[in-house]
């Protein structure tokens, strides 16, 4: 056991014995470093005011991810170097090249959003060599709204950023000295810090985690805190004892194994992404709108998956892959198709002290046509109003068999057996699209809430069997606004 | 020496935060320093829309951990009214009635921010349900207003309709929004000797919290400081709405003797804070076969709320700005200010002037397709013109129109019809994705149409050194107003920007001030250090003058140094040469804008001192599967006058046009059937993000661009117009959405058009198309 939390504050060493396990670090930041610069616009991972960049000990080199201060827990940090925008500005009190191009850009009105644009930026910089095009511009800033400029003005300064040699920082220059402190840091120990009665700990293994969480059932996991966390800011709830999954390396894989791509249960969105597109290339396409780039910097599949929101992308994607899920309590598992752990709303095929150790995905099968569509407001950074996801096996014209699920359709994630039914041995033409988007009304009825009306979901969902249809059987039609428009005909 | 001064005005001076936004080091009220002792405010507020309260218990929150005091409306010293319009309707805590869900019934003060945020969940309010007024539709009904309606008249409307070759009328639904500055409300008041405090207010306009704390403090106004240096944006959502905040902390401080902060999260300063009117528009439209209108009939009814807040002079202006660029020549315009039970919406950057122009614009486009041309024809067609047909329907003349020739040089820049015909062809071939094209123009009236509020204070100190302090009564929300004043003062003085410091606005520097807003910052606060800067110059002038002993014309401000006869000193030379003579080197400077008035029984006079022009040209592709949407491109061509610095301008343009396109598109308010506001919070309420903004994103700003009238420098106001470009945006994705019944039936696209809206919207036209066809 350690008991106490040591990261790196831009170059200081931090060690933390007494904290509170659900204190953010941007309450951290501001009230106990009073550093400032890191903004509060939203407290819910949205707004993208308090991104910072956390730097992690990868291969023996370091990986920089934006995540939102807001939602993270101090002990999150743990091994971590973080870095915020006073970190950003030499000795010599010089801006950054990211700071001085939206400085010399114009990117900053009223200056609120900057600090959360300037790290987005920042990061941006440590993980491409050139001025990456506007699509992933888009994607890079699309967990940072700005009220003020219209965005053009910081887009711009993205690509000046650029010009003044952004990666030959003095960030890059102490990049070895980090290094061997985060190596010094490196350690097995499980973490447990608190104050007896409300406890962090951070296992650094799968099998300290199952004891742990067997002792401890009445536990909160945490994975990558972007449901949890707002559980803390929203609704103010008390969690007393978290167990943080974030430096198990074992659970934070993805691999191409025998029976299909084994997703660990700590793996990130961003992380978990390409090996998932190249497969699925539209399950890649949602994930790549999911959240934004802090959110996927943080969020997981397990977490969305354990979590069991009738409106998380990834379940319908996974459910009509045919994904099996595995969980694990003390050292027993089991496994079960995944649709079979969503029982009801807020009530899934969990046990206390189980936790999700990995889901496995299949491979595709030769001639299946895999699509997911995301409906929502906003293309970005928008929880779903529906999720639809359609696998079709198909043989010549004939459908031999179909898996569709959706999400926000229901009370969970879930498949439409009256339409999958409609669909299996039959020709796959115009006729069997429309008697499929008739027998979706068998499938659900959903409801009308901020999001979208009932109507509106049903009809939208009816219509996404027909954009799978010509997507599938007309490669001359244009069906999409966004991403990568040639997966439409894939 | 240099020949230029640095920070010249027509310069494109960065912002003067610039480098500290970057940094960090700008400083916002959240992130001063906090007294030792400070006490953190939260509001307990109703959960009920309509309702009598039967019972408050608020013992739980006095019990509460960490709580020092909780107030309600008994322990209010002077008076439970924050109404800015003085019609006595907006306590500050409820007593017997509440009437939104979300209005403050107490405040409690905690040593964290934390435990004031618990503790206001512990008060045990009992409740009486009334029914409430939910929509614009069920207020109408009741036929309750919180202010007089206006009704614009000129010609004979109702018989010119009867007359008319064509005459056609509808409906439109308008939604509101959300002003989601990025800096919540904010306020931290230090309490003084007596009966002093200073209050630090995220606000636009001091002088109104001034009042507000004053009155409810039951202090006198020399009592009371307010100070701001800036906000993280406004839009009009910190004209009033910081009043609440304000208020509420200066009490604590005065009752406890310790700072204090109210800062409410995102949610409550949703739920509790005003927004942009959501209207309902009746319309009648006579006009002839070629498109021209001859008469005109509408009805503006707004959600207002449960209070007037600002809502008299929002829906006033709805009414000025429903003719856009265009001549109605009978016309009878009628707003309908009606109380609803919902928060009271209050100032949106346009105040109320965006939805008239929709109101207008929807006009146009049902003539359009009534008549099957262009809209674009029509539009040209209907805009003021010279002599008989300049007259708006307040009895303005239009004097300075350039919208004919803003809109034909973007036809031109744009490509407008070449890519008509582009988009005609790429529609008739693509099933699921469909292109529309728009270009809108906008003309927007500037000056407070309350004629009191059109005057402005500076005060300018010269140093001995040199160096110059500048303060005035403007603030700054993020537009530049700081920059582009400092800009003003330095050009007058002829010295590079670094060496005029700005500082905080201050009641204590710059008494009775209007608010920030009306676009008029610059306008006034400019003209005001104008004046200040050049009382000093005089000051200087007669000194050299008589110092050196040449004639006053002999001497010139030139960059960094004055010429005196055929020598020349330096400005800071000059500057301790004139105190050690005695002069004063301090001035206020005062301004009041000229020519304007405005009589609200008859409907007459003049309320704008110019006009803004601007126009968009807007292409969307639309999903007709879906209702999904993205905007291709936008060309937009803009007039700000001769600018005072081209690249703040361009900020308000760009920025303008997306909040503009995020109100009519993506930017929903959703209430439930009780009444409790469902999108509090940026999870639930979508504003446009980085990548909604237009592919090719083109704006010029109109090149020789000139105001008729003698404004600071000959620019013009910015901030508001480029809102209303964003009008062209719902109405290119209505182009797309006709592409669906072949350009022969009206969409009737009401906004917020969310892929929802455009979804339903290409439904019925298909439905009434395959009517219509079989
Ligand atoms: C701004 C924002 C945008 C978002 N956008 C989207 C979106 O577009 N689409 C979408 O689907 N979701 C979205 N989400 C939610 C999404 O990020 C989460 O559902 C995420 O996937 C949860 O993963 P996590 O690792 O953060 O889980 P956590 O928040 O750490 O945990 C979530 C829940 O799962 C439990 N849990 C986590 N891991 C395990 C485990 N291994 N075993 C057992 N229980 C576990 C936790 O105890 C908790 O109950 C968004 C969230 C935010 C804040
Ligand atoms: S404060 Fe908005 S994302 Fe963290
Ligand atoms: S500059 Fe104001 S929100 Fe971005």
């Amino acid at each position: 056991m350690r008991n106490e939390i040591r990261f790196l504050l831009g170059h200081e060493m931090r060690s933390l014995r007494s904290v509170d396990p659900t204190m953010t670090v941007l309450d951290y930041l501001r009230q106990d470093e009073r550093l400032v610069g890191t903004k509060e616009g939203c407290n819910e991972g949205d707004c993208g005011a308090c991104t910072v960049v956390l730097a992690r000990l990868v291969d023996g080199g370091l990986r920089y991810e934006a995540v939102n201060a807001c939602i993270q827990f101090v002990g999150t940090l743990d091994g971590c170097q973080l870095l915020t925008v006073e970190h950003l500005v030499g000795e010599d009190g010089s801006l950054h090249p990211v700071q001085q191009a939206m400085v010399d850009c114009h990117g900053s009105q009223c200056g609120f959003c900057t600090p959360g644009f300037v790290m987005s930026l920042f990061a941006l910089t440590r993980h491409s060599e050139t001025v990456p095009d506007d699509g992933v511009i888009d994607d890079v800033f699309a967990g940072n709204l700005c009220r003020c400029t219209g965005y053009a003005p910081i887009v711009r300064a993205a690509g000046q950023a650029y010009e003044l040699k952004p990666r030959q920082d003095h960030i890059a220059a102490r990049e070895a000295e980090t290094i061997a402190a985060l190596g010094r840091l490196a350690d097995t120990e499980t973490v447990a810090v608190g104050d007896g009665e409300r406890r962090f700990f951070a296992p650094a293994t799968a099998d300290a985690l199952a004891e742990l969480f067997e002792a401890n059932p009445e536990a909160t996991i945490v994975a990558g805190s972007t449901d949890v966390g707002l559980w803390v800011t929203k609704e103010m709830r008390r969690l007393d004892t978290v167990i943080y999954l974030g430096r198990i390396a074992e659970l934070a894989r993805i691999e191409e194994g025998a029976d299909g791509i084994e997703i660990g249960a700590g793996i990130n969105y961003t992380e978990a992404m390409a090996t998932l597109a190249r497969h699925y290339p539209d399950m890649g396409e949602v994930i790549r709108r999911l959240g934004s780039v802090q959110i996927r910097n943080a969020g997981t599949i397990g977490g969305n998956v354990a979590n069991g929101s009738p409106i998380g992308d990834s379940p319908p994607l996974l459910i009509a892959a045919g994904a099996m899920l595995h969980l694990r309590r003390g050292d027993a598992r089991r496994s079960m198709p995944i649709e079979d752990f969503f029982l009801d709303y807020g009530k899934q095929d969990r046990a206390p002290g189980e936790f999700v150790e990995k889901i496995v995905v299949p491979y595709p099968a030769g001639g299946t046509r895999f699509r997911a569509y995301k409906i929502a407001k906003r293309f970005d950074q928008d929880i779903s109003a529906v999720l639809a996801a359609f696998q079709l096996w198909l043989d010549g014209d004939e459908i031999k068999e179909a898996r569709v699920a959706f999400g926000g359709m229901a009370a969970t994630p879930k498949r439409a057996p009256a339409v999958e039914a409609r669909l299996a041995g039959s020709p796959w033409n115009e006729d069997t699209v429309q008697a499929a988007m008739a027998a979706l009304e068998q499938d659900f009825t959903p409801i009308t809430d901020w999001r979208a009306s009932a109507d509106y979901r049903l009809r939208v969902s009816q219509n996404l069997l027909m954009r799978c249809y010509v997507e599938t059987t007309d490669a001359t039609q244009d069906t999409r606004l966004v991403g990568d428009r040639s997966l439409a005909h894939v | 020496m240099s020949d230029t001064i640095i920070g010249a005005v027509r310069e494109p001076r960065r912002h003067d935060s610039g480098h500290k936004h970057v940094s960090g080091q700008a400083v916002y009220i959240d992130d001063l320093p906090e007294p030792v002792g400070l006490l953190h405010v939260y509001l307990g507020i109703s959960t009920e829309a309509h309702a009598r309260v039967t019972r408050i218990d608020l013992d739980p929150v006095r019990a509460a951990e960490g709580v020092a005091l909780v107030l309600a409306a008994a322990d209010i010293p002077g008076e439970n009214d924050i109404s800015p319009t003085h019609r006595h309707d907006e306590p500050v805590f409820a007593t017997d009635l509440v009437e939104y869900a979300g209005q403050p019934i107490f405040a409690v003060a905690a040593r964290t921010r934390d435990l004031a945020r618990r503790a206001a969940r512990l008060a045990i309010v009992e409740y009486e349900p009334l029914e409430p007024v939910l929509s614009v539709e069920a207020a109408k009904k009741t036929g309750k207003m919180v202010t007089e309606p206006l009704v614009l008249s000129r010609g004979d409307a109702a018989a010119a309709l009867q007359q008319a070759d064509r005459r056609l009328s509808g409906r439109m639904e308008i939604g509101g929004q959300d002003h989601f500055y990025l800096e919540g409300q904010i306020a931290m008041a230090l309490p003084g000797e007596d009966d002093e405090v200073t209050v630090i207010s995220s606000t636009q306009h001091p002088t109104e919290i001034q009042r507000m704390v004053a009155h409810v403090l039951g202090a006198p106004a020399n009592a009371v400081t307010v100070e701001v240096r800036r906000m993280g944006g406004a839009f009009g959502g910190k004209e009033t709405q910081g009043n609440l905040f304000a208020v509420v902390a200066a009490m604590v401080a005065k009752k406890t003797g310790r700072a204090a902060k109210a800062r409410p999260d995102r949610d409550d300063d949703m739920i509790i804070t005003g927004k942009r009117h959501d209207f309902l528009v009746d319309y009648d439209v006579g006009f002839d076969d070629d498109g021209r209108i001859d008469a005109v009939e509408m009805t503006f009814a707004a959600r207002c709320g449960w209070s007037s807040d600002l809502s008299g002079p929002v829906t006033d202006r709805s009414l000025f700005h429903a003719d856009n660029c265009y001549f109605y020549p009978n016309v009878r315009l009628t707003s309908e200010p009606l109380k609803t039970n919902t928060v009271s919406n209050t100032a949106f950057r346009g105040f109320g002037g965006p939805q008239g122009m929709l109101g207008g614009e929807r006009l146009i486009e049902e003539i359009a397709f009534a008549t099957g041309k262009d809209p674009l024809e029509i539009r040209k067609r209907n805009l003021y013109g010279g002599g008989d047909r300049s007259l708006t329907p307040y009895h303005q003349p239009v004097e300075d129109n350039i919208a004919l020739e803003i809109i034909e040089q973007l036809e031109e820049s744009s490509g407008y019809w070449r890519r008509r015909e582009e988009i005609g062809a790429y529609n008739r071939e693509s099933r699921v994705l469909k292109r529309g094209i728009a270009l809108t123009p906008v003309k927007f009236g500037i000056s407070f149409t309350a004629t009191q509020y059109n005057q402005a204070g500076a005060l300018v100190h010269v140093y001995t050194d040199g160096s110059i302090h500048l303060n005035h009564g403007g603030t700054e929300m993020g537009q530049g107003l700081y920059t582009k004043v400092a800009q003003v003062v330095a050009e007058e003085f002829q010295v590079d920007i670094d060496r005029v410091k700005i500082t905080s606005t201050t009641t204590g520097k710059v008494p009775n001030t209007s608010a920030t807003a009306a676009s008029s910052g610059s306008d006034m606060n400019g003209m005001a250090a104008q004046a200040a800067a050049r009382a000093i110059k005089e000051r200087l002038i007669d000194f050299a003058a008589e110092n050196w002993g040449v004639p006053r014309e002999q001497i010139l401000f030139l960059p960094g140094r004055v010429r005196v006869g055929n020598q020349e000193v330096a400005f800071s030379e000059l500057t301790l040469k004139a105190y050690n003579a005695r002069v004063q080197l301090s001035s206020t400077g005062f301004y009041k804008t000229p020519k304007i008035h405005w009589d609200r029984d008859t409907g007459r006079g003049r309320p704008f001192y110019y006009f803004a022009y601007g126009a968009a040209c807007t292409e969307a592709t639309v999903d007709v599967l879906s209702g999904e949407y993205r905007f291709d491109r936008v060309d937009i061509l803009h007039d700000v006058g001769n600018s005072l610095n081209p690249a703040l301008d361009m900020g308000q343009i760009e920025g303008g046009f997306v909040q503009g396109m995020g109100w009519l598109t993506m930017e929903e308010l959703w209430w439930d059937e009780k009444g409790a506001l469902r999108t509090h919070a940026p999870s639930t309420y979508k504003i446009p993000a980085c990548g909604d903004r237009p592919r090719v994103f083109n704006v010029e700003i109109l090149q020789n661009g000139q105001n008729r009238e003698d404004t600071i420098y000959r620019s013009k106001a910015v901030g508001e117009p480029p809102l209303m470009l964003g009008i062209s945006a719902l109405h290119a994705i209505s182009d797309a959405v006709a592409s669906v019944a072949d350009h022969r039936i009206c969409p009737r696209l009401d906004p917020p058009a969310t892929p929802e809206r455009v979804l339903m919207t290409v439904e019925r036209l298909r439905a009434a198309s395959r009517e219509g066809a079989s």
